[in-house]
């Protein structure tokens, strides 16, 4: 059972909208997690530096949280391994093929008022949350 | 410096995470879970990213370059597809299921957990079997009417 956290959630959604927003006045990218890494994988990617340090970022962040005490994010899941490994597919398959995520098409789609990514993020969180719907309560229980 | 400010970035999205309690995919499935008990933080965060990276665009489109490279990389594409609505479609799933998306991912990696590391390969193979062999999905059936269009940027959204 999880609590309701709105202040923690504002603060820290407000710290992801400000690296959004950095990244594109200071590089002139765009803040998309499944755009830099895909870039990344691709063989014929030319600007491989500037992913690597937004990744390693991303690494640093809560080992340097872990330096002023807090501890390692090692979050509990239920499902198995394998359910684990499937919907890892899936979300790498469907967020490369859908040209991004919950910070490419969620935050920095959104910002930019693209349709494309209203549209892409309406998707993706009702699939999602039908998904839950079932796992969680069976099909129509 | 491009680089430092790309790492710096990373930095603070990780932290934005961490404090909003988006690496945690039992808080992230609390909110997907409209029919359980409801968790509603993921809209804040929302709420409070798109604010804040909406103000630093706004400011963005009115100058002429970045501070640390020649040109604003603005995604051009405007079209709805078949690939975003079935990416979307399948990601929505993946998601629903484990809880995690790319972003919170790669800074859940940090603590080397078996089932974060198993999420992380398999989502990075993913990506990479839709890097080789996702553009044949579509190309067979779209080739033929669309051979006087020129191909549309493939620069991503995201």
């Amino acid at each position: 059972m999880h609590d309701f956290t709105p202040v923690s959630g504002l603060l820290g959604g407000i710290l992801i909208g400000l690296a959004a927003a950095l990244l594109m006045l200071l590089t002139g990218r765009i803040a998309g997690v499944t755009g830099i890494v895909g870039g990344l994988l691709q063989p014929d990617t030319a600007d491989r530096s500037w992913r690597i340090a937004f990744i390693a970022g991303l690494i640093a962040a809560p080992l340097i949280a872990a330096l002023f005490g807090a501890p390692l994010p090692r979050p509990a899941m239920n499902a198995s391994l394998v359910v684990i490994a499937i919907a890892g597919l899936l979300v790498g398959f469907g967020t490369r093929m859908g040209n991004g995520c919950t910070s490419g098409h969620g935050v920095c789609g959104f910002a930019r008022l693209s349709g494309r990514s209203i549209v892409a993020t309406f998707i993706f969180m009702t699939a999602a949350i039908v998904t839950v719907a079932i796992v969680r309560h069976g099909i129509g229980g | 410096m491009a680089l430092l400010a790309s790492f710096v970035c990373g930095l603070i999205f990780g932290a934005g995470l961490l404090i909003s309690g988006m690496t945690d995919p039992q808080k992230v499935l609390g909110f997907l879970d409209l029919f359980g008990a409801w968790d509603a933080t993921l809209a804040f965060v929302m709420a409070g990213a798109v604010a804040v990276a909406g103000t630093g665009f706004a400011i963005a489109r009115q100058r002429t370059a970045p501070a640390f490279s020649a040109r604003f990389l603005w995604p051009d594409r405007i079209d709805i597809d078949a690939p975003l609505v079935s990416g979307a479609v399948l990601f929505g799933i993946g998601w629903g299921v484990a809880g995690i998306c790319p972003g919170p991912a790669l800074v859940n990696l940090a603590g080397l957990s078996l089932p974060i590391v198993v999420f992380v390969v398999a989502m990075l193979a993913g990506m990479i079997g839709q890097n080789l062999f996702g553009k044949n999905l579509w190309r067979r059936r779209t080739l033929a009417p669309r051979i006087d269009n020129p191909p549309l940027p493939s620069r991503a959204d995201g």
